[in-house]
């Protein structure tokens, strides 16, 4: 029998402030209505809000992925672009290169990343500078 | 799950015409409209009270108790909202209305503002012991938002407040205190709260924190709005009853309650369609000073209940000059410390999530049904017209999966679907004809 495999994706424009929380919450809607377990439902709600936000805020546009199994859910960001310069200092907590804009909205904590990293079971990141990054996070649901 | 069915909330079926305007505003999609009339989803519905306000044709209802239903009672207790002072403008002394209430047929009155002092001093030991990981404290002071945290946030329902509501903690002491003084037999005294809303109706006839609750029923405030007035003109009979501290009357309006327990750090929301925006701010960890969370369903709060009479922003300016005009004493100093220890304040039911949004018990089902409603919804107009009777394309689809109706209900895709049966019949015609 073929493992069950659901897929979800959400294209995420740069700088478009307007539109930041709406995949997260589609996202959180869908995974409220498959009956994933309410404390994990909190860590992906939170790391796929931080995920969406960084693809505004930083990137040069980019797709927000989830990919389900009975199992597992993993969250995927893709970008196209600019790319991370230093990952293990983008990986620290308070560093960040958010622009002036972004910081004026209340942007740019610096906990984008560490977030992510702290409620997934696991991350990965990937980045090339001129080229973009990809984020892969996975949550255990047993 | 064994949930008791009341529900004070309902539905007119000889007034409703089956419009939309009630289905499209429902914060938990627990309306549908089939066979030209709607339904209410008595498991989805938190009685926020919504549809009453927007159906044009009153069709909707809440469903409280009559005033006659306090003679069962030898002995009578009226609790009133503090939302009641606001119905009332230019009110000089609340033992007006305190005193207009035993006219009435009371025996006596306890201020509900009272229950919402104790219960500040409550909450704010709560908050003392509390470490981070606790915040935001999260008010179970309406019921509706408490309802909506079930169906739709269940991961904050740890952050709910674990203390008894003002109504109970008054009707509590309100009985205990009054069986004392007058030597009688607790069963022969009937306490009645005094509502605003549906959902405090809702929360005494089925409890969620509690196994029973303490008062005896509840009476709608625009029910004894008339007959209250009209015994409130004798000034010269009225004698001092009003014991609240201004802090307990504030909890009427949105932000008294914050203001009482926690003025730093605390946010008041009012309109659920607003608590529910900052309910996913929560959820996203994106309020990460906040302390303490007030959420009321209702516009203005307490005073915008759908069982009011007065406009909420006058009867929240009400509110606010009885507050002006009165002592500052904080509920820490005005209620007795003893009060913690001889009254149980404690909720005895831990508050369960409400899966009735779940698509099925079985994960690998539930992934199923998922994927087949994404493929409906890509084939759906997208218009969210509501003609369908669902409240939106996604929940149309929602209800496909789950059985409830097909495809053909919705009148876009029937209407494509009649063109394309009418072009076969034109065709059939001219090649009978040749």
């Amino acid at each position: 029998m073929q493992e069950q495999l659901l897929k979800d994706s959400y294209s995420v424009c740069a700088g478009e402030y307007q539109t930041a929380g709406d995949a997260s919450a589609s996202i959180k809607r869908k995974l409220k209505q498959l009956g994933i377990d309410s404390t994990i439902l909190r860590r992906i709600a939170v790391a796929s809000y931080e995920a969406e936000l960084n693809l505004i805020i930083h990137s040069q546009g980019g797709e927000l992925m989830m990919e389900m199994t009975p199992v597992q859910i993993k969250l995927i960001s893709k970008d196209v672009g600019p790319g991370i310069a230093d990952v293990s200092q983008a990986l620290k907590e308070g560093f960040s290169t958010a622009s002036e804009e972004a910081r004026d909205l209340g942007f740019g904590a610096g906990m984008g990343l560490p977030n992510m990293k702290r409620n997934a079971d696991s991350f990965d990141i990937q980045s090339e500078l001129g080229v973009g990054t990809t984020i892969e996070m996975g949550f255990q649901l047993k | 799950m064994n949930e008791s069915r009341f529900h004070s909330v309902r539905l007119d079926k000889d007034k409703c015409v089956g419009c939309t305007n009630c289905l499209k505003r429902c914060p938990t999609e627990a309306i549908r409209v089939r066979g030209g009339r709607a339904h209410i989803i008595d498991e989805r519905c938190i009685d926020c009270g919504e549809c009453i306000r927007v159906c044009d044709h009153h069709a909707k209802y809440a469903q409280t108790d009559p005033l006659s239903d306090i003679e069962r009672f030898k002995y009578r207790i009226a609790l009133p909202a503090p939302s009641l002072y606001g119905q009332f403008k230019h009110l000089a002394n609340r033992s007006l209305i305190l005193d207009g209430l035993i006219k009435i047929g009371f025996n006596e009155v306890f201020e509900v503002a009272e229950g919402a002092d104790i219960v500040t001093r409550a909450i704010r030991e709560r908050m003392r012991n509390a470490t981070p990981e606790h915040y935001p404290f999260i008010s179970s002071a309406c019921p509706a938002i408490v309802r909506l945290i079930r169906v739709r946030f269940p991961e904050l329902i740890s952050h709910i407040v674990d203390i008894r509501q003002p109504m109970e903690v008054a009707a509590m002491v309100a009985r205990r205190e009054f069986c004392k003084k007058n030597e009688v037999a607790p069963e022969n005294v009937g306490c009645f709260f005094i509502t605003p809303c549906a959902a405090k109706m809702t929360a005494i006839k089925n409890p969620l924190a509690q196994s029973k609750s303490e008062l005896d029923g509840a009476i709608s405030m625009i029910e004894i709005y008339g007959l209250l007035a009209s015994n409130m003109k004798n000034f010269s009979l009225h004698t001092e009853r009003a014991t609240a501290t201004a802090y307990g009357v504030g909890w009427a309006n949105s932000g008294g309650e914050a203001m009482a327990v926690s003025p730093e750090h605390s946010m008041a929301v009012d309109g659920i369609e607003n608590v529910i925006r900052v309910l996913e701010e929560i959820e996203n960890n994106k309020l990460r000073d906040l302390v303490f969370f007030e959420g009321a369903a209702c516009t203005g709060g307490c005073v915008g209940g759908p069982l009011t009479f007065e406009n909420c922003y006058v009867a929240k300016s009400a509110v606010q000059a009885l507050i002006s005009g009165s002592d500052r004493v904080h509920p820490d100093e005005a209620v007795k410390a003893s009060y913690l220890t001889k009254y149980n304040l404690q909720a005895d039911r831990p508050i369960t999530p409400n899966s009735i949004m779940r698509l099925d018990d079985d994960i690998v089902e539930a992934m199923r049904k998922m994927e087949e409603m994404e493929s409906i919804v890509r084939s759906l107009p997208g218009y969210d017209c509501g003609s369908c009777g669902s409240p939106t394309c996604r929940t149309f689809a929602e209800d496909i999966v789950r059985g409830y109706c097909n495809k053909m209900d919705c009148i876009h895709i029937l209407k494509d679907q009649l063109k394309i049966m009418a072009q076969k019949m034109v065709e059939l015609a001219k090649t009978t004809r040749e």
